[in-house]
């Protein structure tokens, strides 16, 4: 039997009918059309398809679409504003904080929450706080980075061990 | 991965999702924040036919204080149970374990309801709310029951809820002014179940150990009370001396089980530092 899912993604309405076993990350990339969100592991653990379900990060590939009946998503592609990119877009951008770029989405999502819940997290609490979120490429050290200059008062770039030790000696 | 195929409803009050499960028996399961389930369905290691999604009953979200217990509504989120400033301020057992399941957006959407009635021997609250001897309150056909921890968790992925029965409320008696507790977990990396976890309610008064609870989370089948421990402890002042003998009693009669992770061996002697550790903690500075 199929049920009628009405969500707000991005701002824009979208209504469906699908199967009830339809995953929420299938239903904003395939019915949606919004692929900026991506399926990596498939089983709750790397974090590249997460998004926002009403204020809070979740991870799409472990809600059916039919539980997110009626809510406010949010994705990656609703960040930006037109050319504009998101502060932690831009972050990332600057610090270098992608690779190959599939678990940017996710990561960035992640961070955005982390940010709204501790405004000016220690190194310490953004590495925890992004332990939803894995990275093949293991560029850990720039994600950290990118989120540590969105912090609040971060006017400075946060300097790594080896940029320390080079102005140290120079 | 899809989940095979299946009908699903949401009900809008208890007694509504209850006569579902009446109706649909045994292919019926109940979803609520889904962090268990919608894994095991993806994997196809569940195969219910009809899920009874109780996601959107009201009024089953709370943590409170009444009559001389905490009381937690089975949709309680473990990011709720995190950041409670009343259960911070009186069962921090529950904020530290909390803290310390799956990730940010898991603990967005994972219940305390769920995770109790999923009966994982490797989650993290059973083995809290066993030491802290929690009363379960659930609602079927004939109306409500309670049931307490000691005899909620049955086995691997099995409490005794019947298959027509939903978790309500979970019942904590406050504990007195002077208890503390804490949740200490080991696993190898972030993210992971546990393979040994420790959770510890002790309370000193003047000298004397006067509450000693220690429920250990992967070391059988279900939650197990580290008794041994208990026993040691209770009315002893509390030394650091007391507390390593107590502690050495961690793994009396348990039977954990041999995987990747480790050795029974190895998971005893895990269960008996976890404790120690435990132990210090929440006697430090008596």
């Amino acid at each position: 039997m199929r049920r009628r899912v009405a969500v707000t993604i991005n701002g824009a309405k979208h209504e469906h009918e699908v199967e009830p076993r339809l995953l929420l990350v299938q239903y904003i990339r395939e019915l949606a059309g919004l692929t900026g969100t991506h399926v990596g592991c498939d089983t709750s653990n790397c974090g590249a398809c997460t998004v926002e379900v009403d204020g809070h990060s979740v991870k799409s590939c472990t809600i059916f679409a039919v539980q997110a009946d009626g809510a406010e998503i949010t994705t990656i592609e609703g960040l930006a504003k037109g050319s504009t990119l998101h502060p932690l877009q831009q972050a990332f951008w600057d610090e270098h904080g992608l690779q190959c770029g599939f678990c940017t989405p996710g990561m960035i999502m992640a961070a955005k929450q982390l940010l709204e819940r501790n405004p000016n997290p220690t190194e310490r609490e953004i590495r925890v706080g992004l332990e939803g979120n894995l990275c093949r490429c293991t560029g850990y050290h720039n994600i950290v980075k990118a989120i540590r200059c969105r912090t609040q008062g971060a006017g400075r770039r946060f300097l790594t061990e080896g940029e320390v030790r080079w102005r140290f000696h120079n | 991965m899809i989940p095979a195929s299946f009908d699903y409803v949401v009900p809008r009050t208890l007694q509504e999702a209850v006569a579902e499960l009446v109706q649909h028996g045994q292919e019926a399961k109940v979803l609520a924040g889904g962090h268990s389930l919608i894994p095991l369905m993806k994997l196809r290691l569940s195969t219910p036919s009809f899920l009874v999604d109780i996601g959107r009953i009201e009024n089953l979200n709370y943590i409170r204080e009444d009559d001389g217990h905490i009381v937690i509504g089975a949709l309680t989120t473990h990011h709720d149970i995190e950041l409670s400033e009343l259960l911070k301020q009186k069962l921090p057992l529950l904020t530290s374990a909390a803290s310390q399941i799956g990730d940010p957006q898991v603990r967005n959407r994972g219940t305390i309801g769920g995770a109790s009635a999923h009966a994982d021997p490797n989650g993290d609250f059973p083995a809290c709310l066993l030491a802290l001897d929690a009363e379960f309150t659930v609602v079927g056909p004939k109306g409500e029951r309670s049931i307490a921890a000691k005899d909620f968790f049955v086995d691997t992925f099995t409490s005794s809820l019947e298959p027509n029965e939903i978790l309500r409320e979970i019942r904590i008696a406050t504990p007195p002014p002077g208890s503390r507790g804490t949740y200490l977990k080991f696993s190898r990396r972030s993210q992971d179940w546990a393979i040994v976890a420790v959770a510890a309610q002790v309370r000193v008064t003047g000298h004397e150990v006067t509450q000693v609870a220690v429920g250990l989370t992967g070391m059988g089948s279900r939650p197990l009370r580290a008794s041994g421990v208990e026993q040691a402890l209770r009315g002893k002042a509390g030394h650091d001396d007391e507390l390593r003998q107590a502690a050495e009693r961690a793994a009396e009669g348990t039977d954990p089980p041999q995987d990747l992770n480790g050795s029974p061996d190895y998971r005893h002697h895990l269960a008996r530092v976890l404790t120690r550790r435990a132990l210090e903690q929440v006697t430090a500075h008596h």
